[in-house]
C-alpha cells in the first residue's frame, strides 16, 4: 500500500477523491485552505473558489441534491456565514452524499474568535465526525460520504489547526468513481415550505434516533482497553494529546461524537475504575455525558480556553509539569507587513492623517499594529463598511470626514459589497478604501472574482469594482497607486471631506505575487548613507513599519536579504540618506 | 519501545522552516520510523516568529512536542533560540544556533529589546551549544538559500539517520536548480563538529 506524508488537509483532499467526490467548493479562510486547494488538484474534481463560504455551501448543496458526491470546506467562522443554508440542509437531506469540512482554530493563531464548531452539528442535527490526525482524516471522510447518502443528511465534519496543519504518514488507496445519482423532483423534500418542514423536522428528528443507535456502532467509536483503573472519554485532537500522557489508560475514543453513543459510554464506565473528559475548548462531550445523568468530569481539569496540548493535560490532570530549563525570553517578533506590500502605503497615510479606522480581515489587520496604530475596529468579514456607517449615524459628518473604511478586495467580495449598498441607500458619507492585491492574500494566494482566474487557474470574467461601486450608487470612485505617498494622502484627503459616499480603489499587487518577486529581483536594493542618516532623531523610515529597516547602532539599517528595492522608504527620507545599492560610493 | 526524537526548528518567516522540517520529517519516513510534524500557517507567517516541531520513534501520537521534552533546538536565527528554551529537555539537550539576528521593528521602535548574550544563556545551564555561520557557508555553497540545508547538515550530526538518507531526500525534495548548491551545503553544515 502506498504511503504518503500528509497534512490533515491533504488527507482531506485524498480521502474524499477516493471517494469518488464530484464537486468541492470553499472560500479560503486558515486553517482550512488547503482543502480545496488540494482537491483541485485532481482532475475528476470538480473545484472552484466561491465569493464567500455561503455561496459555497449553496453550490455543493446544490450538487448533492443534483445527484454529485460534494463537499464544502471552510474555517470555523466561516460557517457562521453559511449557517442558514446549513440549517436549511439538515432538513432537506440530500442526494449525493454531502460533506460539510469546519476547520476551527482553539488557541486563534488567524482567527477572531474559538468559537468550538462541534456545536453546530448539535445545533443543525447532523451528524459529527472528528478524527484524530491525517490517517484519520483520511479515512474517516470516507466514511462520511457513506453515512451521508446512508442517513440522507450533512455531515460535519470538524478538523481543527492542529489537525489540518500538522503532518502525518497516510496509507492512500485509488479513487473508487462513483455515478451520479438519479436526480428527481421531490417538492416536498427540497422546497422547506413551511407546511413542507414541518414534515421535515419529524423526519430530522427520528433521523437524529438513527443515528443514534449507529453511534454505538460504527468503527469510528471504540474502546481501546488498557489499565481499567482509569479511563478517558476524548474526540479529536484530545485523543493524541492525552494518549501521549497516558500511554496506558483505557480510552473511549469518539471518531463519531454526535448524537453521543450512550450504550458504549455505558459499558466502557462499566469496565473502568474512574472516567475523566479531556476534550479541547468547549465541555461538549461532558454536556451529553452529564445529560445522560453520569457525573463525569472534564472541565475540572482543562481549560475553556486556548489550545490542548500534552502538558495542558500533565498539569491539568496529573498536576505536574516536566522538569525543563526556564522559558527563554524572546523578542517581540509580531507578523508584519511585508517589505514592498501595497497597504504599507495606504496604513502610513492613515497613521499620518490621524483617520479614525474601521478595519476587515485580511493581512491589512496588521495596520492595527505599531507603527502605524490606524485601526479602530475589527469584527468580521465585511464589517469595516457596515461599522462606518454605524460611526457616521451615530456621530454625524464632523466625525465622518475623519473616518475611512478599509477593506480588502477578497473581503470586499465575500461581504462588503452589501454594506456599501446599505450606506448608499441610507444617504451615508463613509469613505470606503478597497485594497486591491488581486487576490486573497492572507491565506496564501487563491484567486477571487476580482482576479480574473479562477480555482484551476483558467481566465474567467474579472469584476470590476469601480463599475460594481458605480452601479450601487457611488458616485465619486478614486484610484490610487498606495505606493505613491503623497499623491494618496492628497486624495484619501479629498475623499474623506466629500460628503458623499466614495470609494477609493488602492490598486497594486501584493508583493509576495510570483510576477511581482520577479520585478523586485531585478530592481537594485535600497541601502542607508550613514553620513546622512539622523536616525533616532528621525525615524522617518522606521515608521514605515517595512520589515526590512531597522535601527542599527542609533542609525537606519535596511537588511538586504529582506529589501524588495521599492522606493517607500526613499520617499519619506527627509535627508536623501537612502540611496539605490552601488550609488553610496 | 524506543523514545520519540523532538526537534524544535525555529526562526522567521520566510527563512525556509517548513522546508526543512519537512526534508527531516521525510527523512524519518524513509528510516521506516512513525513521523509527525506540526505548524502553523497563515497570520503568524508574516514576518513574524515561526516554529515546526517534529517528531519521531516507532509510534507518535501528539504532533506537539511537550515542555522540557525538546532534544534539539535548531534555530535559523538567534533569539529565536531562545523564545523556545523552555521546550529543551533539562538533561542532555542541545542548541544550534545560526548566527544570524533579524532585528524585528519593535527594537527599532523601542517597544522591546533584542536579547543579549543568547549562547551564554543556553550555556549556563550546561546544554550543548553550537553556534553556526550558515549565511557564510551558504554563501560558500553557492547559494544564499541554502541555510538551511546547511543547518540541516549540522542537526545530521545529533540524529541517527545514514547520510544516505538524508542525501536521497535533499536530492528529492529541493528545487532540481539547486540540488548541487544543496549537498554542498549539507556536507559543510555536517562537518561541523561538535
Amino acid at each position: 500500500m502506498e504511503k504518503k506524508f500528509l497534512s490533515g488537509n491533504e488527507a482531506a483532499a485524498r480521502g474524499a477523491w477516493e471517494a469518488g467526490v464530484h464537486v468541492a467548493t470553499a472560500y479560503p479562510g486558515t486553517p482550512s485552505t488547503e482543502i480545496l486547494e488540494n482537491v483541485a488538484k485532481f482532475k475528476e474534481v470538480y473545484a472552484q473558489w466561491s465569493p464567500n463560504e455561503k455561496t459555497a455551501f449553496e453550490v455543493a448543496l446544490g450538487a448533492s441534491i443534483a445527484g454529485a458526491r460534494a463537499m464544502v470546506s471552510m474555517k470555523h467562522v466561516g460557517l457562521n456565514v453559511a449557517a442558514d443554508p446549513l440549517f436549511s440542509a439538515s432538513y432537506t437531506g440530500v442526494n449525493g452524499g454531502f460533506v460539510i469540512i469546519s476547520a476551527d482554530d482553539p488557541g486563534m493563531h488567524s482567527s477572531q474568535n474559538e468559537q468550538d464548531n462541534r456545536r453546530y452539528a448539535k445545533f443543525a442535527k447532523i451528524p459529527l465526525i472528528e478524527p484524530s490526525d491525517s490517517q484519520e482524516v483520511h479515512d474517516f471522510i470516507k466514511e462520511a460520504f457513506e453515512i451521508s447518502e446512508k442517513f440522507d443528511t450533512p455531515v460535519l465534519f470538524r478538523l481543527t489547526t492542529r489537525i489540518s496543519h500538522s503532518k502525518g504518514i497516510v496509507e492512500v488507496e485509488d479513487r473508487k468513481e462513483i455515478p451520479l445519482k438519479e436526480y428527481k423532483k421531490i417538492p416536498e423534500k427540497y422546497i422547506i415550505l413551511p407546511a413542507h418542514a414541518k414534515k421535515r423536522h419529524y423526519f430530522v428528528e427520528e433521523r437524529t434516533l438513527k443515528l443514534k443507535e449507529y453511534a454505538n456502532t460504527t468503527p469510528l467509536n471504540k474502546i481501546e482497553w488498557g489499565d481499567r483503573k482509569l479511563g478517558i472519554i476524548t474526540s479529536g485532537i484530545s485523543y493524541v494529546h492525552a494518549r501521549e500522557i497516558f500511554p496506558d489508560a483505557s480510552f473511549l475514543k469518539l471518531g463519531f461524537s454526535w448524537p453521543f453513543p450512550e450504550k458504549l459510554l455505558k459499558e466502557f464506565l462499566n469496565g473502568v475504575e474512574r472516567a475523566i473528559i479531556i476534550e479541547e475548548n468547549e465541555p461538549f462531550l461532558e454536556e451529553e455525558i452529564k445529560f445522560l445523568g453520569y457525573n463525569i468530569e472534564g472541565k475540572k481539569f482543562i481549560p475553556l480556553v486556548d489550545e490542548l496540548s500534552p502538558e495542558v493535560i500533565r498539569k491539568g490532570v496529573l498536576k505536574e509539569e516536566l522538569e525543563r530549563l526556564p522559558d527563554g525570553k524572546g523578542v517581540k517578533r509580531p507578523p508584519q507587513l511585508c517589505p514592498g506590500c501595497p497597504h504599507i502605503g495606504i496604513f502610513y497615510n492613515l497613521w499620518r492623517l490621524r483617520a479614525t479606522v474601521t478595519g476587515d480581515i485580511g493581512c491589512y489587520t496588521l495596520g492595527a499594529l505599531p507603527p502605524y496604530n490606524a485601526m479602530d475596529t475589527t469584527i468580521c468579514m465585511g464589517a469595516a463598511v457596515t461599522n462606518a456607517h454605524g460611526f457616521d449615524v451615530a456621530r454625524g459628518w464632523d466625525f465622518t470626514k475623519k473616518t475611512v473604511a478599509v477593506i480588502g478586495d477578497s473581503t470586499f467580495v465575500h461581504s462588503g459589497i452589501t454594506g456599501l449598498a446599505d450606506i448608499v441607500y441610507n444617504k451615508g458619507n463613509s469613505t470606503v478604501i478597497i485594497l486591491d492585491n488581486r487576490i486573497t492574500a492572507m491565506t496564501g494566494h487563491q484567486f477571487h472574482p476580482g482576479s480574473g482566474k479562477n480555482a484551476k487557474g483558467e481566465e474567467t470574467k474579472t469584476l470590476d469594482f469601480e463599475k460594481l461601486a458605480k452601479a450601487i450608487g457611488v458616485d465619486k470612485v478614486y484610484h490610487v497607486d498606495p505606493h505613491k505617498l503623497r499623491e494618496t494622502r492628497k486624495i484619501l484627503r479629498e475623499a474623506m471631506s466629500t460628503p458623499e459616499p466614495v470609494v477609493v480603489l488602492s490598486e497594486r499587487p501584493c508583493a509576495l505575487l510570483p510576477e511581482e518577486r520577479k520585478k523586485a529581483k531585478q530592481r537594485p536594493k535600497k541601502v542607508v548613507i550613514k553620513d546622512k542618516c539622523k536616525g533616532e532623531k528621525c525615524m522617518g523610515c522606521i515608521k514605515l513599519g517595512c520589515p526590512a529597516i531597522s535601527l542599527r547602532d542609533g542609525k537606519a539599517y535596511i537588511e538586504p536579504l529582506l529589501c524588495v528595492g521599492c522606493d517607500l522608504c526613499q520617499q519619506v527620507c527627509p535627508f536623501d540618506a537612502i540611496v539605490e545599492e552601488g550609488e553610496n560610493v | 519501545m524506543s523514545k520519540t526524537k523532538n526537534i524544535i526548528i525555529s526562526g522567521v518567516g520566510g527563512q525556509g522552516i517548513l522546508t526543512a522540517s519537512e526534508i527531516l520529517a521525510l527523512c524519518a519516513m524513509e528510516e521506516n520510523l512513525d513521523v509527525k510534524k506540526s505548524e502553523v500557517h497563515g497570520m503568524s507567517q508574516r514576518g513574524g516568529s515561526v516554529v515546526s516541531f517534529v517528531r519521531f520513534g516507532e509510534k507518535v501520537y501528539s504532533p506537539l512536542i511537550e515542555k522540557g521534552s525538546g532534544d534539539v533546538i535548531l534555530a535559523f536565527e538567534k533569539a529565536e533560540a531562545l523564545r523556545w528554551r523552555g521546550y529543551l529537555k533539562k538533561e542532555g539537550g542541545v542548541v544550534i544556533m545560526n548566527t544570524l539576528e533579524i532585528y524585528p521593528t519593535t527594537v527599532s521602535l523601542g517597544l522591546d529589546t533584542y536579547p543579549e548574550n543568547v549562547e551564554e544563556e543556553f550555556k549556563k545551564y550546561g546544554v550543548k551549544t553550537i553556534v553556526v555561520d550558515a549565511v557564510g557557508l551558504s554563501i560558500k555553497a553557492g547559494d544564499p538559500r541554502t541555510q538551511n540545508t546547511v543547518l540541516l547538515g549540522v542537526l545530521s550530526n545529533f540524529i541517527d539517520f545514514s547520510v544516505d538518507t538524508w542525501i536521497k531526500v535533499i536530492k528529492y525534495r529541493v528545487p532540481p536548480k539547486t540540488v548541487e548548491a544543496n549537498l554542498r551545503a549539507f556536507e559543510l553544515g555536517r562537518s561541523i563538529k561538535a
